[in-house]
């Protein structure tokens, strides 16, 4: 038999725990206060990375992970899920993007273009 | 070769599959949140799927030509051998998931012990249930442990539900010449077996959130032999309408 409801729990990242700490603080709010958002990130097979599929809301990491298994991998689209609190993403501005992607746009040499990938190479 | 003891035994695991189903079913729209809303369609959907196949092993036992859908849609109130507990009200969100975990508890016990079942499809219906029911549990004791030690509110509701359910989850525990019959033969699970792990977990859980079970509550009964509170019959009405309808209509 399992004993209680956290074993077998996965490891949480820091970024998590963090987010475990910053909930906390909004629970000891009004009651009234929405969830805070998470940004949910999904790896679909062994030896890809974890792609951002979208957010939800919930009280705390574990609700949230827990919730983004429920939304969005009702049809196997996962074998690992991560969860970060949206307030931790630090995001560029939109208004910088000339300065920050505009000077790559003329730098052709750049792209691996010049040789070609073999058919087998999947995921490139 | 028909068996009426496997096909009872398919019929009662399945009734309250299907039952408890049809209640989480009735919060789709209602959820507290939209993420919330789907958690609870998709239990709803796993207790579904697990219906279906008890039902249809159920009539292929029974042998009276009667499919999954003749068995969910076409019996009436006295038939049916659900668990009270499945069939009682979602009162609210505490409530309700009180209701899951009590279940989700004995669910959880359930099925790994069946799936070594010596009948090969209840063996294997129950292989596939055991893991869903591990998600359950987690989820809805996740979620008496959050509303019993959440709020004054949210105390006092899940105390509220606990009262009121409390007494309907001894009957889980009891057995008749079916499961006893069964379980000699190493088909069945003894129900009786399973009331020391639930316990454990439950009291757990329940202490963990700060919740106690009345004192003194008696235990209801009659479920398996089709003696059912009174709201069932309102149940059955909203999930059966439609074949009573048009019987036979597909789409």
């Amino acid at each position: 038999m399992r004993s209680g409801s956290r074993r077998g729990r996965p490891r949480r990242p820091n970024s998590a725990r963090r987010a475990k700490r910053v909930s906390d603080s909004d629970r000891r709010g009004e009651n009234e206060r929405d969830w805070p958002l998470f940004e949910v990130f999904i790896r679909a097979r062994t030896g890809l990375h974890h792609r951002h599929c979208g957010s939800l809301h919930a009280a705390d990491p574990e609700m949230a992970l827990a919730r983004a298994r429920d939304v969005y991998t009702r049809r196997g689209e996962g074998t690992s899920i991560w969860v970060v609190a949206s307030e931790h993403i630090f995001a560029s501005d939109p208004a910088d993007k000339d300065m920050l992607f505009e000077p790559a746009m003329s730098k052709i040499y750049r792209h691996p273009s010049f040789y070609d990938l073999p058919d087998d190479v999947e995921n490139m | 070769m028909p068996d009426a003891l496997t096909a009872a035994y398919a019929l009662r695991l399945g009734d309250d599959a299907l039952i408890l189903s049809h209640r989480l079913s009735e919060w789709v729209g209602h959820g507290p949140e939209l993420e919330e809303d789907i958690a609870l369609a998709n239990t709803a959907l796993d207790l579904l799927g697990q219906a279906r196949l008890l039902l249809a092993c159920a009539g292929a036992r029974e042998g009276r030509g009667r499919d999954e859908d003749a068995l969910a849609y076409g019996r009436d109130v006295l038939d049916f051998s659900n668990l009270l507990l499945v069939e009682q009200p979602n009162g609210d969100f505490a409530q309700t998931m009180v209701r899951q975990f009590l279940f989700d508890a004995y669910a959880v016990e359930l099925w790994p012990r069946l799936s070594a079942s010596r009948d090969e499809v209840l063996a294997g219906i129950a292989g596939k249930a055991a893991k869903e029911a591990a998600y359950h549990v987690e989820q809805s004791a996740a979620w008496v442990v959050r509303m019993g030690d959440g709020t004054e509110e949210s105390h006092d509701r899940a105390q509220a539900g606990l009262d009121l359910l409390w007494p309907y989850a001894g009957e889980i525990f009891e057995a008749d010449g079916v499961e006893a019959a069964l379980a000699e033969e190493g088909i069945a699970v003894a129900p009786s077996g399973l009331r020391g792990p639930w316990r454990a977990r439950v009291e757990a859980v329940l202490d963990e959130a700060g919740l106690a079970p009345p004192e003194g509550a008696g235990v209801r009964t009659g479920g398996r032999q089709g003696r059912h509170s009174e709201h069932l019959g309102h149940l059955l009405a909203e999930f059966q309408f439609m074949q009573r309808a048009y019987p036979g209509a597909e789409w």
